[in-house]
């Protein structure tokens, strides 16, 4: 084991980190916010509105996240429209399209959990909010909503961590993350269990990070659970 | 979009196509097979009395499943070579050895869904009452008997809807081992959109493809599931 290249390693990936995060929190945060809305839609009684958030979880939940990836970095440029139109400026740059296929693919995702969550609010609160004359928005916004998001989280903490993990696909469009870096150098020095260590621990560092924070998040939204001490 | 440049034979990248999607189902099912070997051993050494035992396995899932699964392939695809050289040469073999792409690719989504299928394995087992092992016990069942007759049937119920999770991960997972150079779908997909400059036609039946194979093996495991659940009532 070569520590010496272990320890030189450490700041070069680092830098790396920042895009990581910049990824992660831009399209979990964007993807969070669509997922409420696919949610709504998966829930409502039009045909037409349902049959969409269906066919949409159906795809990018059935497809691999490279290939969306892939289709929407290398794909888009097949149309030779879309190379003449202004929009071209942000489809050419590989962040911009994985900032777009993370969020895409995380909606999709958070849209499921957040309608399990919605789906597990008991008949009888909504009954009694209705009772005292909540209706529509106040009653998702009072009632429903604050409820599902606290049974959602668990199951929301975990698809961060997919998140977290996913972003080191975009290495492959040629951004340089952890993994991009990670493979250049273990090209370059051919040591590719220091190299994996080092890259291995920032990784575990995160999702160690996010795994207490959404701990946190959980005891502080379940002091009724608690117990007295 | 150009649908000629997928027909069948010479001219078209159809049977290419296909043929690369028969690779992604070998190898999901090779990797999905080194998983579930790997979990027998994973879900005993979680269940063991001593601990380091239990340390060694809670060590691999919890780095397995908190690291992306590309640099795990990438140090399976870089490290793998070297690792099998290294031991060959305590042998006495001192030539170059080169892994099969196929091999490694299996190798490392297998360690993948290990990590997963030991989580479903080791939660289906502990699902089982312990009540019905007292039982079986005190009817004079030995260990193997116990194992066979009131474990295996249950576990393998418990355990279906969660292993049926992880091979969809473990199929999707399949499309990253493109960086190894083996033809699946993915570097299918790639080389032909490469040589015709047609990528969006080439991802988008890459796609089809996956839809497919999810869709089906869906599919079968529902019918699966309710096969192992046929003596259960319901309420």
């Amino acid at each position: 084991m070569n520590y010496e290249l272990m320890i030189e390693t450490f700041p070069k990936l680092l830098v790396g980190l920042n895009i990581t995060i910049q990824l992660v929190s831009i399209s979990l945060f964007v993807g969070f916010c669509f997922a409420i809305g696919l949610a709504l839609l998966r829930l409502s009684n039009n045909l037409f509105l349902n049959f969409f958030a269906k066919t949409y979880v159906f795809y990018f939940r059935g497809t691999p996240l490279l290939v969306q990836i892939f289709l929407i970095y290398y794909g888009i440029a097949q149309f030779e429209f879309i190379r003449e139109s202004f929009v071209w400026s942000f489809f050419k740059e590989p962040y911009w399209c994985a900032i777009l296929a993370l969020t895409l693919n995380t909606c999709a995702y958070s849209s499921e959990i957040i309608r399990g969550g919605i789906q597990s609010v008991s008949f009888g609160q909504i009954e009694s909010a209705k009772s005292t004359g909540m209706s529509g928005f106040l009653l998702y916004r009072r009632i429903i909503l604050p409820i599902a998001f606290r049974q959602a989280l668990p199951a929301y903490g975990n698809e961060m961590i997919l998140m977290v993990k996913a972003t080191s696909l975009v290495s492959t469009i040629t951004i340089m993350d952890i993994t991009g870096i990670a493979r250049l150098i273990i090209a370059k020095t051919f040591s590719p269990v220091e190299i994996f260590i080092v890259a291995g621990l920032i990784y575990l560092t995160i999702n160690f990070i996010v795994t207490r924070l959404v701990n946190f998040c959980e005891i502080k939204l379940t002091p009724y659970l608690r117990r007295a001490n | 979009m150009d649908l000629e440049l997928l027909v069948l034979g010479d001219e078209g990248w159809g049977d290419e196509m296909l043929r690369a999607a028969l690779v992604t189902l070998m190898v999901s099912l090779t990797a999905m097979g080194i998983g579930l070997f790997i979990s027998i051993f994973g879900t005993l050494s979680k269940l063991s009395n001593k601990f380091y035992v239990r340390l060694i396995a809670d060590v691999y899932t919890t780095i397995v499943r908190g690291i992306p699964e590309l640099l795990v392939i990438y140090l399976l695809f870089f490290g793998g070579s070297n690792a099998v050289m290294s031991v060959a040469k305590l042998f006495g073999y001192h030539g170059y050895i080169e892994l099969n792409a196929f091999v490694i690719g299996a190798i490392a989504i297998g360690a993948i869904s290990g990590a997963y299928s030991t989580e479903v394995i080791r939660g289906a087992f502990l699902a089982v009452p312990r009540g019905q092992i007292d039982a079986a016990k005190s009817v004079g069942m030995n260990k193997f008997v116990i194992f066979a007759r009131i474990l295996i049937p249950q576990v393998l119920r418990y355990a279906l809807p969660g292993l049926g999770n992880v091979w969809q991960l473990t199929l999707k997972d399949t499309a990253l081992i493109m960086v190894t150079g083996l033809v699946e779908i993915m570097r299918q997909a790639h080389i032909a959109s490469g040589s015709t400059y047609s990528p969006f036609t080439f991802y988008i039946t890459a796609a089809l493809l996956y839809l497919i194979l999810t869709t089906a093996s869906n599919t079968i495991f529902n019918s699966a599931e309710n096969w192992a659940n046929k003596g259960v009532r319901r309420a």
